[in-house]
């Protein structure tokens, strides 16, 4: 697949935005179950901003590749079947409940509305995460992402970018960061693991559509001689996008180092001051991007079966 | 009702005449509007076409022959471009199956494109919306045209006469009726969105009458004969 980068930085930008919220809303309604220590009432609120601000641009980057915008506004309505739809329409619901929720924070409510309206922006995003996810995951045409590991590695990657942020938020208000610390490093972990294990699993993944599957000539060897056309079409454009192999095996290896490894030792090595938290942040958010290129440009659609490839 | 297409792979020649009528066709029809051309005279010229023709070889020499597949939307009973579709500009209409894109809906975000295993979608630049086969919707339901000539633009234009258009829901069309007898199948079944256009398969080639024995030596006049006139 061709990588569309509108789209890679929607789901870097606002899945970053929607893991900083949850955790924000999860450290807040953990607070006020019975712990103390967890980031203070103006920490919340700024760094609630900061993620609706993230969750904005997003989606309005992801406008971006749409080729009429102009219908855009009808992409709420076929919630019942469309996982493109079902974001649109979470990502919508997401932004009344997460504003309601800082403002009780801001005022300095306490009790059991804002623990609902925590309970409630947290599950939104929650939910919003999954369904950009699942967007991928439920196209059978492209095995590289008709997988579980897609939306798991989404809501994951999410929260390991949030909490990143998180912390440089803390950070900045002089808050005590050791524990924030464990818990970014602990959502690293988790997110190297099932990026390892999405990995692994897609260089044995092998897939049931064959040249003689799509032409339906069962036990002949089938090659292209000709597809037809002399040069590029809308499907050579979108589905053909190669990346030599040792350029991915070089791409993969730097989303390990620079999205996992450099903000690991980062993390370990120093104190983690505010410039620590966004070197972490800014290291993260360049693996983070190298990540959803290849995991556009190593998709393999079906299609593209039918031009040889 | 299940309109589809049943494409003789054991006639078709691949001379691309399909793709050019449904190009003729379409480009002027007020259902999707006109199919964009890029650089039509220049250097790489490319466009939007509904109908696609590849051609492959099977087998190895001498072993070998071509196959000329074309390919348009399918018209799936289990359509994912429709399910994907987030505007709801896609849609499968329930009276006939035919797998339409509404170009007032769509906001060009080629999910449908991507959902489709086919490639049966393509996105016109110019209009930023998607289009695809319509099994031309506005000639076979046309009372105004002869009743023959109620077919889709390929299917009339087959030199080859290797399309056939029909009900593939009633068990007495020609269509099911070829693909009952000829053991006709769907591409690519394992995805399981139950394509519509069916392929016919290769025919077992006619024996060809060879001699087998000898001829007898030729008569003794016949030997003159060949002798004296030279041929």
């Amino acid at each position: 697949m061709k990588p569309a980068l509108s789209v890679i930085f929607f789901t870097v930008s606002s899945g970053a935005g929607f893991g900083l919220i949850a955790l924000l809303g999860l450290s807040d309604l953990l607070q006020r179950v019975g712990g103390a220590g967890g980031p203070s009432d103006r920490e919340i609120a700024a760094g609630g901003l900061v993620a609706l601000v993230l969750v904005a641009a997003g989606l309005l980057s992801s406008t971006l590749h749409l080729a009429n915008p102009r219908n855009a506004w009808r992409a709420f309505s076929r919630f019942r079947t469309s996982w493109l739809s079902r974001e649109g329409v979470f990502a919508l619901a997401f932004f009344p409940v997460a504003v309601g929720y800082l403002a009780l924070v801001e005022v300095g409510a306490g009790g059991g509305p804002r623990a609902v309206a925590a309970a409630c922006t947290v599950v939104l995003a929650w939910i919003t995460l999954y369904c950009t996810g699942m967007i991928y995951a439920s196209l059978k045409p492209i095995p590289q992402w008709h997988s579980p590991l897609v939306p798991i590695g989404y809501l994951v990657l999410g929260h390991y970018s949030g909490a990143l942020l998180l912390l440089a938020v803390l950070a900045y208000a002089g808050h005590r960061t050791p524990p924030y610390v464990d818990w970014a490093l602990g959502w690293l972990v988790v997110g190297a693991a099932v990026k390892l294990i999405y990995y692994a699993s897609m260089a044995r993944a092998n897939a049931c559509t064959t040249i003689n599957t799509a032409t339906g000539i069962s036990r002949a060897r089938v090659r292209l001689l000709d597809a037809g056309h002399s040069h590029g079409t809308f499907l050579t454009d979108e589905f053909c996008f190669s990346v030599a192999r040792a350029h991915a095996r070089l791409g993969k290896a730097l989303v390990f180092l620079v999205g996992f490894v450099v903000p690991l030792l980062a993390l370990l090595l120093s104190p983690p001051t505010l410039a620590v938290a966004l070197f972490a942040v800014a290291a993260a958010t360049v693996g983070l991007i190298l990540e959803r290129w290849f995991f556009f440009a190593e998709a393999r659609h079906v299609v593209r079966i039918y031009h040889g490839l | 009702m299940k309109l589809g297409l049943v494409i003789d792979l054991d006639t078709c020649v691949g001379c691309h005449a399909c793709a050019v009528a449904c190009k003729e066709w379409n480009g002027s029809s007020a259902v999707s509007g006109p199919l964009s051309d890029y650089e039509p005279y220049g250097a790489e010229p490319s466009g939007v076409w509904f109908n696609r023709i590849r051609h492959y070889e099977i087998g190895e020499y001498p072993d070998n022959k071509t196959l000329n597949l074309p390919m348009s939307c399918m018209h799936c009973e289990d359509a994912a471009c429709v399910t994907v579709c987030p505007t709801g500009a896609s849609y499968k209409r329930p009276e006939d199956g035919i797998v339409l894109i509404d170009q007032d809906k769509c906001m060009g975000c080629n999910l449908c494109s991507w959902a489709c295993p086919y490639g049966a979608r393509e996105l016109d630049k110019s209009s930023g919306t998607m289009k695809k086969c319509t099994l031309c919707v506005d000639r076979i339901y046309d009372l105004e045209l002869p009743i023959d000539e109620r077919q889709p633009a390929c299917v009339l234009a087959c030199p080859a006469h290797a399309r056939m258009f029909g009900d593939l829901d009633d068990p007495d069309s020609a269509a099911s009726q070829a693909v009952r007898e000829r053991g006709g199948f769907g591409l690519m079944g394992e995805l399981g969105y139950k394509p519509v256009n069916q392929y016919l398969p290769a025919r077992k080639p006619r024996p060809i009458p060879v001699q087998t024995s000898p001829s007898p030596p030729p008569g003794r006049t016949r030997t003159f004969i060949n002798r004296v006139i030279k041929r």
